[in-house]
Order: C-alpha cells, then sequence, then structure tokens
C-alpha cells in the first residue's frame, strides 16, 4: 500500500513550511537588530554623537567616525554611480548584447561576488602604495567605488533593458537622436532599477569594514579633506571589540550605524515612491 | 505623389520580406494597407521613416521618395526625415511622463525650450486632437493615468507637436474598443485635411470606412493598389478578391 498526499494537505503543509521559514527569517533579523540595540541603545547621548573620540574609544564620542563614514560613503557612491550607470547604458544601448556584453556582465557578476577583504588589500597596493594617496578617505572611497561599481552596472544594465523597446521607437520616430533618447527616455524610465542598485551601493559601502581597513586607515582624528585618514563606524566598531577597549561604546558605535542605514534606505524608498508615485 | 516607391525590395538577412514594390501615395488622402499578418504591411510602413535601420541585418534596394527625395541616399537627414515622417504605433504608449512633458517630448529635442512657445505647442496639439477641453486642468498629470483611447490621442498629439507632413499609423486601433476605434477614425477623417496618412490595418471595415486608396498585400508583394472602392466592390485580383470576402486571412 502506497501513502499519498491528497493536494489540498500538501496546499496547507507547503503554506505552514513556508511560512514558518519567513518566521524564522524574520526573528533572526530582528534578534540581531534588537540584541545590538538592547546593548547600544544606553549609550546613545548628545555627547556621545557630537564628541570626539578619547583614550582610544574608551572615552567620548564617535563624531570623527560618523563624519568618516559619511564622507567615505558619498565619495564612493559619487565616483561608482556615474561609472556604474554609464557603463550599464554602453552595455545595453550600444553593444546590441554582443559578445562583448556578455564577457563584461559576467565579469561584473563575478566582481561582485569577491569578498571585500580582497578588494581592501587591491586598494592598499593600488591606491594607497602605487597611487601613493596615503591612507585616507580618497583611497577608501575609490576602493568601495571599485567593490560597488558590479552591483550598479548589473542592477542599472537590468533596469535599462526592461525598458520597453517601444519607447526608443517612439523617440526615434519624434525626430529624436540615440542621446536624447537615452537621457530622456531610457535613463528617466529605468530610475526606479539604477536607484535600487544605488541603494544596495550605498548600504554595501557605508557597512564595509575589510576593504576600508586596509585604505582609509584607522586614525581618530576629525577628518579635514579627502587626504585624512579617517576610521568608519564599521572600523571603530571591529577595533573596539577586537581589541577589548570598549564593549558598550562597540555596541553604541554598532546602534548608531545600523540607525544611520536604516534612515538612509527609508530616505532613499521614499525618494523612490514620490517618484515612482508621480509617473507610474 | 508625396510618397514613391519604385522596385523596393527589403530584406531581414535572407529572407525577402518586400518584393518589388512600386507604390504611390498622393497628398491629404488616407491610404490603407490592408492583408494578412506577416505580409510585410508593417515592414512596409516602417521603411517611409526608416525605423527598419534600428534592425540589425536590414538590406533595402530601389528606391523610395519622399517629396521627390531619396529617403536612403547619404545627403537625406534621417532626423529631418522623422521630423516630416511620424508613426503613430499599435500600442497607445504614452512615456511615463507627464502629459505636459509627453508632447513637449518632440518639441524640446527640436530645441525649444521658452515655457510659453512649449505651452502653446501642447495646447494647439491637444486641440487638434480633441483632448485640450478635457485636459486643460491635468496636464501635470501622469499621462499613464489616461484611458486607452485618450492615450493614443495623446500619443498622435505628441506627433503633431513636431509638425510632421505624413502620419504613419500602425494598427493604431488594435489595442482600442470599438467605441474609441470609431473615435480614433473620426479624428483621423479631421486629420486628413492637413496630413497625408498612411495606414496599416487587419480591420478590413476599418479600411473601407475611412481609406481613399488602399493597398492590399500578401506575403511581401503589393498585389494591388487602388481606389477603396474598387477594391473594396470590384477588385482585379483574385487574391484581393478572396481576402476581401474572408475566404483567408
Amino acid at each position: 500500500m502506497t501513502f499519498r498526499i491528497g493536494p489540498r494537505t500538501s496546499q496547507i503543509i507547503a503554506h505552514i513550511i513556508l511560512l514558518l521559514m519567513t518566521i524564522v527569517t524574520v526573528i533572526v533579523l530582528f534578534f540581531i537588530i534588537g540584541y545590538v540595540f538592547k546593548n547600544g541603545f544606553a549609550q546613545l547621548s548628545l555627547e556621545f554623537l557630537t564628541d570626539r573620540t578619547r583614550e582610544m574609544g574608551k572615552e567620548g564620542g564617535i563624531l570623527p567616525s560618523i563624519i568618516g563614514t559619511l564622507f567615505i560613503t558619498v565619495l564612493a557612491i559619487i565616483i561608482a554611480t556615474p561609472l556604474g550607470v554609464g557603463s550599464a547604458v554602453y552595455l545595453v544601448e550600444y553593444t546590441r548584447g554582443g559578445l562583448l556584453r556578455k564577457i563584461i556582465s559576467f565579469g561584473a557578476d563575478c566582481l561582485a561576488g569577491v569578498p571585500s577583504i580582497i578588494f581592501g588589500l587591491f586598494g592598499f597596493i593600488f591606491f594607497v602604495i602605487q597611487l601613493k594617496l596615503g591612507w585616507s578617505i580618497l583611497s577608501g572611497s575609490l576602493t568601495l567605488a571599485v567593490m560597488i561599481i558590479p552591483t550598479i552596472i548589473r542592477t542599472s544594465e537590468e533596469a535599462i533593458k526592461a525598458v520597453p523597446q517601444s519607447y526608443r521607437e517612439i523617440s526615434y520616430s519624434l525626430g529624436g537622436g540615440k542621446l536624447d533618447t537615452i537621457l530622456k527616455v531610457v535613463l528617466p524610465t529605468s530610475l526606479p532599477g539604477i536607484l535600487t542598485g544605488v541603494i544596495l551601493g550605498i548600504g554595501r559601502a557605508i557597512g564595509e569594514t575589510a576593504a576600508v581597513i586596509f585604505t582609509a586607515g584607522s586614525s581618530l582624528n576629525m577628518p579635514t579633506s579627502v587626504f585624512s585618514s579617517t576610521r568608519t563606524l564599521a572600523v571603530h566598531f571591529y577595533i573596539l571589540a577586537r581589541e577589548g577597549i570598549s564593549m558598550p561604546k562597540a555596541y553604541g558605535t554598532a546602534t548608531v550605524l545600523i540607525i544611520i542605514i536604516l534612515f538612509v534606505n527609508l530616505v532613499a524608498y521614499r525618494l523612490m515612491h514620490r517618484f515612482m508615485a508621480k509617473y507610474y | 505623389m508625396i510618397v514613391k516607391t519604385a522596385h523596393l525590395n527589403l530584406y531581414y538577412g535572407s529572407f525577402h520580406a518586400l518584393k518589388d514594390i512600386d507604390l504611390s501615395i498622393k497628398e491629404n488622402l488616407i491610404t490603407g494597407i490592408i492583408g494578412p499578418s506577416g505580409c510585410g504591411k508593417s515592414t512596409l510602413l516602417r521603411v517611409f521613416n526608416r525605423m527598419n535601420d534600428l534592425i540589425q541585418g536590414v538590406r533595402i534596394t530601389g528606391a523610395v521618395l519622399i517629396d521627390r527625395e531619396d529617403i536612403h541616399s547619404p545627403i537625406c537627414d534621417l532626423i529631418l526625415l522623422r521630423k516630416k515622417v511620424g508613426m503613430v504605433f499599435q500600442r497607445p504608449n504614452a512615456f511615463p511622463l507627464s502629459i505636459f512633458d509627453n508632447i513637449a517630448y518632440g518639441p524640446r529635442i527640436w530645441g525649444i525650450t521658452d515655457k510659453k512657445t512649449l505651452r502653446g505647442i501642447v495646447e494647439r496639439s491637444l486641440a487638434a486632437v480633441d483632448l485640450f477641453s478635457v485636459l486643460k486642468d491635468r496636464l501635470k498629470k501622469s499621462a499613464l493615468s489616461l484611458s486607452a483611447e485618450e492615450r493614443q490621442r495623446l500619443c498622435i498629439a505628441r506627433l503633431l507637436a513636431v509638425e510632421p507632413e505624413i502620419l504613419l499609423m500602425d494598427e493604431p486601433c488594435s489595442a482600442l474598443d470599438p467605441i474609441a476605434t470609431g473615435k480614433i477614425e473620426e479624428l483621423m477623417l479631421v486629420l486628413k485635411q492637413k496630413y497625408t496618412i498612411i495606414i496599416v490595418t487587419h480591420n478590413m471595415q476599418q479600411a473601407a470606412r475611412i481609406a481613399d486608396e488602399v493597398g492590399f498585400m500578401l506575403l511581401g508583394e503589393l498585389i494591388e493598389f487602388d481606389s477603396a472602392k474598387k477594391i473594396f466592390t470590384n477588385p482585379s485580383d483574385k487574391r484581393t478578391f478572396d481576402y476581401i470576402s474572408g475566404r483567408f486571412g
């Protein structure tokens, strides 16, 4: 005698399994954030957010790291976005899906999966030593930019490919050239998708540790220019915890980092939503 | 004769899509091109504004003259050609922009930036397709909020804004219901006073209702080209007769 499950039962079982998987994922996520917040929230104070770091981080605040993190991330995005979006436009609009596009897409996929410490090492050898940029915000940003460009290229490429061919035909039929079509039709239409890639890039850059510890250094001084060395929040957290300097301060730093990431995502999605609501 | 072709042949790679087409289209008339799917009628239409250039592996021989100018000659300005010969597509595809920006798209490409001039063009173009009174307070709204018929009218208005002379219409009503179709047809009868219209349609009744002259195409050949009355009442070729009487297609 064979045992068979009826279609109704299997539906219910599948539903339950999927629900359980979702619950587990959400619990793990909230547990991590909750755990960090529980340990770090007490540390948050005006002084912690606005004071210089003293005694290697045992005392004082984390303002230099907050500024350094934002500085490095913004600069990395400013460098990576035009390069990544430009490459994606070239790949989709100018190569007609040939071998070149396949090779570059494959390369970008591989690069997106390379561990960040490899990028850190590359940044150290190339930007810090070869180009003599030293441990600096600039070196860190360039390294992060190299690291997130593949992500931006791939997401932008998909977004641009998704623009209906008919939009391009309409633009051409109205006398538009290739550049008009790209600037006025293709990019605005694919903007939500491109922004998604940029947001993913920001997420990767802002919390990155390995790639910046080798390239931006770990100075606790207030950054004054792109040539200052700085210690990002993630690196600060790592050093505080690794060297046992102060666990409470480490959790405080982690809490601030998580809040910044949440805030950046919130703003980005709001912007995207507002754009979509207007035209879609 | 505003459009004339002589021994026009078109190949997609090795596929012979248009075979030796000789055709003359008169000014300020509606010329319908009918025929079963895959007969090459859309391909023929896309010859006139060189839309086939976008497809790889297309080869064209023979002459296509518009206003006595060979559109494939190296001195022909493709951009000017497309301004003169505008196209309305099958799907009422508005850009995901505001109504105003949709219509201002063409003029802006042509370098018009003055707000008042643009506004004038948008208003006149909308009025020409009978949409201005309905939409005058909603110009900043997304064009995607309009109904399919309104969107197709908007697409026609967007085209009129670049002041074309010839309107190519590639099954402009196939995504619309019968009532909307009727309204677009009425609009076409008004527009023909100012423009030359070439319409591709698989809907024979539509061709009979609005076209002055009709060409019947089959397997890449232009079988017969004559006045609509002659084609639909007394065609010379048996294949035309078989098609219009519904034997195939």
